[in-house]
């Protein structure tokens, strides 16, 4: 509850505020009410279906996805931060040529579409990758392009004395990076990191534009199996919201530890970082 | 070369249904996340429930699947015939329920960073606002948000210019957008891939480059010192 807007509410106004909740309340679930009476009119939760849905083949469908997604999802990151981390590096080179190219490939990627990624590599190279090693693959490019820029914005955000201290005990620029900055900035931006896997396992839904059989795909062909979408999707939906809304938990108490654990100056930035890429969102 | 040449009006027809998209589901997500928004901060609890398990929905479930349950829902729920036509251009009902799927999606995002920038408002102007005697809705339409969206502008073009590329999973349901003529051209030419990805990855790009452009006019027109 946000407390800019209002005062702490005395009697009265928590009397009003009372009658307004279940008002509101009350409106709300009559439209959740009217929804479902009609989608129930039009047959979509009658006896038939909900035997259909109880057969194992379908909970075997259901199971195939969740670890089509999950098994996509897990390579698309780990690659994504491998990728991630030497763009990151590339970019804070002191060599232009390899600074510029860094860029344009972390711009571009950034910019295009995963749908039109994924389109481009499944129909471009569908004969040597298949449509996992394509989805993955897309989800690398465009999910490492945007950990890249977060692992930038971590590794200046370490306290310059780090690299300086580095650069006193004789360590090369090279080494400055890969053993002083990147590990710490990978650290500090874990948070973000794990909100980048809610996005790339959502992301994985985009599979079904080449008929990668995770969560979504098994869903549609549930849905036309048993002659009825919308209680097959809203299941589909409802894991996709349990996996999810644990991650995120899990980015929330990360970010928790390490404030603790007092990383105070790169805190600021991770958060940061952190909010804009659970706002900006992916598909 | 000359498949995009050759495909010029198709590639073409396709980026216009695709900035009416971007520019309709935006309006809509706007204005549907600042009501969501309002209703996270506001006292009443069943409202501020109803703003946040939506969030939390909408922001956990992939597009595809919003788009797919939207067009399983909106015509099973009587809503058969939403073909319209703005300026001469004809929309298909796939149109306007991916429309409605892009702007309900969009709008939990919408929603949060409306909210966060409500938050940053400092709390001495909605004191001030009380004191003279405002109401909830008029300290928050007058002194609050008016102020928020400044310090929204940033996060919420991040918003439009996901929600651009975002567009583009419309494709999946057979609206023909940019993305869906790409895929319809890969299958057709495939030897000319490069060209066409590189093509209407341009297009994207254009558009988001004006996003931003636009945004940080908008952001140096409306700043003010703090």
């Amino acid at each position: 509850m946000s407390d800019v807007l209002f005062d702490q509410p005395g009697p009265k106004a928590r009397a009003r505020h009372n009658v307004m909740t279940a008002a509101a309340g009350a409106v709300l679930v009559g439209l959740a009410a009217v929804m479902l009476w009609k989608l129930w009119q039009e047959g979509e939760f009658e006896a038939e279906l909900w035997e259909d849905l109880a057969q194992p083949n379908i909970a075997q469908a259901i199971l195939d996805g969740i670890v089509a997604t999950v098994s996509a999802a897990a390579s698309g990151i780990v690659l994504s931060v491998i990728f991630g981390g030497l763009f990151a590096v590339g970019r804070l080179s002191e060599h232009a040529w390899v600074r510029w190219p860094a860029r344009v490939v972390v711009e571009f990627f950034r910019a295009v579409p995963l749908l039109l990624l994924i389109i481009f590599i499944f129909y471009g190279f569908q004969d040597y990758l298949g449509t996992y090693w394509s989805l993955v693959i897309a989800l690398m490019l465009y999910n490492g392009s945007v950990l890249s820029e977060v692992f930038r914005a971590g590794m200046l955000a370490v306290p310059t004395g780090q690299s300086e201290a580095a650069y006193a005990v004789g360590m090369r620029k090279n080494q400055v990076m890969r053993l002083v900055l990147l590990p710490q900035a990978v650290t500090i931006m874990l948070p973000a990191i794990i909100s980048q896997c809610v996005i790339v396992l959502k992301d994985t839904a985009l599979g079904v534009i080449i008929s990668y059989p995770e969560l979504v795909f098994q869903g549609q062909l549930i849905a036309e199996y048993v002659k009825h979408a919308i209680v097959p999707l809203a299941l589909i939906a409802v894991i996709f919201i349990v996996m999810n809304y644990s991650l995120s938990k899990l980015a929330v108490f990360v970010e928790r530890r390490f404030a603790q654990r007092g990383h105070s100056s790169a805190k600021k930035t991770a958060q940061v970082e952190a909010g804009a890429l659970d706002q900006s969102g992916g598909a | 070369m000359d498949t995009l040449i050759n495909n010029r009006d198709a590639i073409w027809s396709g980026f216009q249904t695709t900035l009416w998209l971007l520019l309709i589901a935006g309006v809509l997500a706007t204005v549907m996340g600042t009501i969501l928004a309002a209703f996270r901060v506001s006292p009443i609890g069943s409202l501020r429930a109803f703003g946040t398990s939506y969030v939390n929905v909408f922001r956990n479930t992939p597009l595809v699947l919003v788009l797919a349950l939207a067009i399983a829902v909106i015509p099973t729920l009587g809503f058969n015939d939403l073909a319209f036509s703005i300026a001469g251009r004809e929309f298909t009902t796939f149109f306007t329920v991916a429309m409605f799927g892009l702007a309900f999606y969009t709008a939990a995002f919408v929603c949060e960073a409306v909210r966060s920038g409500v938050n940053s408002v400092s709390t001495g102007q909605a004191e001030a606002a009380r004191s003279i005697g405002m109401t909830f809705t008029q300290s928050l339409r007058l002194i609050v948000l008016p102020q928020a969206f400044r310090t929204v502008i940033p996060p919420l073009t991040s918003i439009y210019i996901a929600l651009a590329k975002n567009t583009s999973v419309a494709a999946i349901f057979g609206v023909p957008e940019a993305a869906y003529q790409m895929r319809r051209l890969s299958n057709k030419y495939t030897s000319d891939i490069w060209y066409i990805f590189v093509g209407i990855a341009v297009g994207y790009i254009i558009i988001v480059l004006t996003i931003s452009l636009i945004s940080s006019l908008v952001e140096r027109k409306v700043a003010v010192v703090r």
